[in-house]
C-alpha cells in the first residue's frame, strides 16, 4: 500500500479511504489507520417525548423541526463520538451542563472493547444443547452454552479468547455476531450436539424452525404452588398437564397444606414426590408441551374406594392454553362438562401468567482500561468514583448495571439503546458507546482534563449531530445530579 | 464486515427509508393506502441488489464516458450510461455523475409499474425522481446551498410539465466539483438526466486558474476518485462582485446550451448569494427569511435537496 489508506469492507464499494477521509457514504472514515463509524452524534433530546421507540432523524434528511432545546434537556451520548487512541489523549468530548443549578459534566467517548461479549438468554424449555458445548456462528466457534435460567437457556458469546485468541475468521465472525445482537439483528446459531436456534433481541426464538410464543408459567408442580388456594373449593381434584413435571392438586404439598382430601386418581408416569409425575407423556406441541391430545389418556381408573361420584377434576396445561372439566358419574368414570365460571378465572390467570417469550441480549464490557486516561490523568479515581457512585456510567444514554469489584466492568441491555449505538474496528473488537457523568467539581478533584470541558451549547450548534427522543423507560441519565436513580 | 441494506418506515409512519453503503433513499407514495403499500414493497424487494448491481461494474463505470465505450449491463448502469451519453467527447465526465438520479429513476419505475400511486417521489440525498398521476402535482422546495439547507424558493411541478427528476450539484455537496458553485439545481425529464446536467453545469461555474480556489487531485482525498488527477474544489476564499458575475455567466451559457438540447429544462445556479436562473422555473412562492407559508414548507420539507 502506497499510504496509511484502508480499505473499508462495510459495503461491496470497498472504498479506499485515507486517513482523516471518510468513504463514499460518510459513515466509515480512517481514524489514525482504525476504521471507525463516524455516524452523526447522538443527542438525547428529552423535550421530545414519543411514544414509540427511539427513532433517529437522518442526517441528510435534514427533517428535524429545528427546535434547538438547550440545558439539561439534552444529553450528548456516545454514539458516533469515535475516540481519541491512544487514550491518553483527553476523551473526543468532555461536555459540561448545569443540572438543578449543578455544574455537572459528560465525559463522552467510545471505547474499543476487546474484553466484552453478550449474555444472551432465551426464553425456552427446549433443550438447546449439553452445557459448555460450544455455539457456533457461520461454523466458528463464538461462544458456550452456561448455567441454565428458570425458564430460559442461557448463552455466553464473544470474550477475548474468540475474538482475538483463535484464528482470523474465528474472530472476525465472533466480532459480527456480536455487533449484530447488539445492534437487534437477527443471528442464526448452532450449538454442538444441540439445535439451531434463530436469535435476536427482543424477538421470540426460533429453534430448529420452530417459533417459541410462550413461557409457561411454571413446570406443573409449580403451577399448582401458584394456584392451589384459588382452587380450593371450587373443585376436587386438579392435574397441570406438563412435559416437564405434571402436578396433581390433592398429592401435592400445596393441597395437603390446604386439607385437601385424597381423590383417588391415579396418573400414569413416574412418580417424583408427592403429586409431581415425570414422563406422563412424550414431548410434543399439544397440551403442556406433550403429545396428549386427550388429556383423559395419561388417567387410570380412580380408585374406587376413595373416588366418589359427582367428584370435579379440572385438567389444565401449563400455558392456560389447553383445559377441560370432568365429573365423575355413578360408575366413577370422567365426563365432560362445560368449565364452570368459578373456575374458568383461574385458567385465563394461568394465561395471563405466561410472558411472550423472547431473547435478551445483555452486552458485557469491560471499561476499567486504558480507556479511562481519555477521562482523567489518574484513572484509578475513574474507578473509584464509580464505585462510589459519584460518577454515573451510561451507554448511549442507557444506564448500566456495574458488577461489583475491581474494574468498570459493566452490563447493558441493548435493546434500550439507541438503535446501531454498536459499531466495531477490524482488530476485531466492538465499539461501544460510554458516558462518564459527574459534577465539575468531582471532575476537577479527580484530575480530568478541565481544559477541555466544553459547553453543551457548543454542541448543539454542531450539524453533525443527530437527535433522538429519550425513552420513556429508561432513566434520564442527568436526572439526579448525586445519587443514580434506581433502575425500574 | 457488510452491513446488511436496511429498509425500515420513518417514524411518521408515510416515508419509506432505505439505505446500503452510500445509498440512503427517502421514499414516499401517495394515493390509496393498498397501492402505497404495494408500491413501498416493490421497492423494498428491488433495493437489496442495487449495490452489489452496482458495485459489479464499477470499474467500467468510473471510466470517462467515451462515445465509443462499451454499454453497461445493469439496468441502473444503463441509465448511467445513457444520461452521459450527450456529453461522451465533448467534456470530461463519468457514469458516475449520474448514479444517484438512477437509482431514484429505478426504484420509482418498480413502484410505479408494481402500483398506481396518485404520486411519488424517491430521494436519493437530494437528487429526486416524480412522478404524478394527471393532474396531480409537487410543491418542491429548493436550496441554495445543499450543506446549509434554508428554502429560498419553492417551485410547482405538475403532471403537465415533461419534469419528472430533479438534481442539485456543488463543491459543497457529498461529491468532488471542478467548479466552485455553491450549488446548481436542475430539472429536467429524468432524475439520472438531471444529475448528470447538475454536474456539468456545476463543474462550468468556474473561475480557473484563480488563486482564492482551493484545488487538490481528487486522487489525493478519495484513491477511488472517478475524477482521478482533476483538481476538485477544496475551499473558494475572497470574490469579487464581477468574478461572482463571470462565474456564473460561465455556468450559464452551458446552461442555455444544455436547455437548448432539450437536456434540462431548467437551471438555478447559486454563488456566493448571487443566483442565476435558466429556463422557466415554475415558482410556486418566493421563502424569505423567518417569513411566509410555514406549513407549506413543512409539508415538503422532504424534498428538499440536501
Amino acid at each position: 500500500m502506497p499510504d496509511d489508506a484502508i480499505r473499508c469492507d462495510a459495503c461491496p464499494v470497498l472504498c479506499y479511504i485515507k486517513p482523516g477521509r471518510t468513504g463514499a457514504c460518510d459513515r466509515y472514515g480512517n481514524h489514525d489507520g482504525q476504521l471507525v463509524r463516524l455516524d452523526p452524534h447522538v443527542v438525547l433530546d428529552r423535550a421530545v417525548s414519543r411514544g414509540d421507540s427511539i427513532v433517529p432523524f437522518l442526517d441528510r434528511d435534514r427533517d428535524w423541526d429545528g427546535n434547538i432545546v438547550s440545558g439539561p434537556e439534552n444529553f450528548v451520548t456516545a454514539i458516533g463520538a469515535g475516540t481519541t487512541y491512544p487514550d491518553y489523549k483527553p476523551a473526543p468530548f468532555i461536555i459540561s451542563s448545569a443540572v438543578q443549578g449543578v455544574d455537572m459534566v459528560t465525559v463522552v467517548t467510545e471505547g474499543i472493547f476487546s474484553y466484552c461479549g453478550v449474555k444472551l438468554k432465551i426464553d425456552t424449555d427446549r433443550h438447546l444443547g449439553p452445557e459448555t458445548n460450544l455455539v457456533r456462528a457461520q461454523g466458528e466457534p463464538i461462544g458456550h452454552v452456561t448455567t441454565s435460567e428458570y425458564g430460559s437457556q442461557m448463552l455466553s458469546l464473544g470474550g477475548v479468547r474468540h475474538l482475538t485468541g483463535g484464528s482470523r475468521r474465528e474472530g472476525t465472525v465472533t466480532c459480527e455476531t456480536l455487533l449484530n445482537l447488539c445492534n437487534g439483528k437477527a443471528v442464526e446459531l448452532g450449538i454442538d450436539e444441540g439445535a439451531t436456534v434463530l436469535v435476536q433481541a427482543g424477538k421470540p426464538p426460533v429453534v430448529d424452525g420452530v417459533q417459541e410464543e410462550r413461557m409457561r408459567v411454571g413446570c406443573g408442580s409449580a403451577t399448582i404452588g401458584m394456584f392451589a388456594k384459588q382452587w380450593f373449593g371450587k373443585v376436587d381434584e386438579v392435574v397441570v398437564v406438563d412435559d416437564h413435571i405434571t402436578g396433581v392438586l390433592s398429592e401435592h404439598q400445596a393441597g395437603k397444606l390446604l386439607g385437601i382430601p385424597e381423590t383417588g386418581i391415579k396418573i400414569k408416569g413416574h412418580r417424583s414426590t408427592p403429586g409431581r409425575y415425570f414422563r406422563v407423556a412424550e414431548p410434543g406441541t399439544a397440551w403442556g408441551g406433550t403429545n396428549i391430545e386427550a388429556p383423559l389418556s395419561i388417567l387410570q381408573d380412580f380408585n374406587p374406594k376413595i373416588a366418589w361420584p359427582r367428584l370435579r377434576l379440572l385438567m389444565v396445561s401449563t400455558t392456560g392454553e389447553h383445559h377441560a372439566y370432568f365429573e365423575l358419574d355413578e360408575d366413577l368414570q370422567p365426563v365432560e362438562k362445560d368449565l364452570p365460571s368459578s373456575l374458568s378465572e383461574s385458567v385465563t390467570r394461568i394465561k395471563e401468567n405466561c410472558e411472550p417469550a423472547l431473547c435478551t441480549v445483555l452486552f458485557m464490557g469491560g471499561a476499567g482500561g486504558s480507556l479511562r486516561a481519555g477521562v482523567t490523568e489518574n484513572p484509578v479515581r475513574l474507578t473509584h468514583a464509580v464505585r462510589d457512585a459519584l460518577t454515573r456510567v451510561t451507554c448511549g444514554g442507557t444506564p448500566v448495571y456495574v458488577w461489583p469489584g475491581g474494574g468498570i466492568t459493566f452490563m447493558v441491555d441493548v435493546s434500550r439503546m439507541p438503535e446501531n449505538g454498536f459499531g466495531y474496528v477490524p482488530t476485531p473488537a466492538l465499539v461501544a458507546p460510554i458516558e462518564f457523568t459527574l459534577k465539575l467539581s468531582d471532575y476537577a478533584a479527580l484530575g480530568g482534563y478541565m481544559d477541555h470541558v466544553r459547553s453543551l451549547d457548543s454542541m448543539m450548534s454542531d450539524e453533525r449531530r443527530r437527535h433522538l427522543s429519550a425513552r420513556e423507560n429508561n432513566p434520564w441519565p442527568l436526572s439526579s445530579p448525586t445519587r443514580p436513580r434506581p433502575e425500574r | 464486515m457488510r452491513e446488511r441494506p436496511q429498509i425500515r418506515l420513518l417514524p411518521d409512519g408515510r416515508r419509506l427509508h432505505m439505505h446500503d453503503g452510500p445509498i440512503d433513499l427517502i421514499v414516499e407514495a401517495f394515493g390509496a393506502v393498498c397501492e402505497i403499500r404495494a408500491a413501498y414493497n416493490a421497492a423494498a424487494v428491488r433495493f437489496p441488489t442495487v449495490l452489489e448491481e452496482l458495485c459489479s461494474e464499477l470499474c467500467l463505470l468510473r471510466q470517462p464516458a467515451r462515445p465509443d465505450a462499451p454499454f453497461p449491463e445493469g439496468r441502473i448502469a444503463k441509465r448511467m450510461a445513457a444520461a452521459v451519453a450527450p456529453y461522451a467527447g465533448r467534456t470530461f465526465i463519468t457514469a458516475m455523475a449520474a448514479v444517484a438520479g438512477a437509482v431514484a429513476e429505478e426504484i420509482l419505475e418498480t413502484m410505479t409499474s408494481a402500483a398506481d400511486p396518485s404520486r411519488a417521489y424517491v430521494n436519493d440525498g437530494g437528487d429526486i425522481a416524480l412522478h404524478f398521476a394527471p393532474g396531480e402535482h409537487f410543491v418542491v422546495g429548493m436550496v441554495e446551498r445543499p450543506d446549509r439547507p434554508s428554502l429560498f424558493v419553492t417551485a410547482m411541478l405538475d403532471s403537465r410539465q415533461p419534469v419528472r427528476g430533479i438534481a442539485t450539484s456543488g463543491w459543497r455537496g457529498r461529491s468532488f466539483s471542478l467548479g466552485i458553485a455553491d450549488a446548481v439545481t436542475v430539472l429536467a425529464d429524468r432524475a439520472a438526466m438531471a444529475d448528470a446536467a447538475a454536474t456539468i453545469i456545476a463543474n462550468a461555474v468556474d473561475l480557473p486558474g484563480h488563486p482564492s480556489v482551493m484545488r487538490v487531485p481528487a486522487y489525493s482525498l478519495d484513491p477511488d476518485s472517478d475524477l482521478g488527477d482533476r483538481p476538485v474544489t477544496q475551499d473558494v476564499g475572497q470574490l469579487s462582485p464581477s468574478e461572482i458575475a463571470a462565474a456564473l455567466d460561465a455556468g450559464a451559457a452551458v446552461a442555455r446550451s444544455l436547455l437548448s438540447d432539450a437536456l434540462i429544462r431548467s437551471a438555478a445556479l447559486h454563488l456566493r448569494g448571487e443566483t442565476r436562473v435558466a429556463g422557466a422555473v415554475p415558482i410556486a412562492g418566493i421563502v424569505s427569511c423567518g417569513a411566509s407559508n410555514h406549513e407549506e414548507m413543512r409539508s415538503n420539507r422532504s424534498l428538499v435537496h440536501a
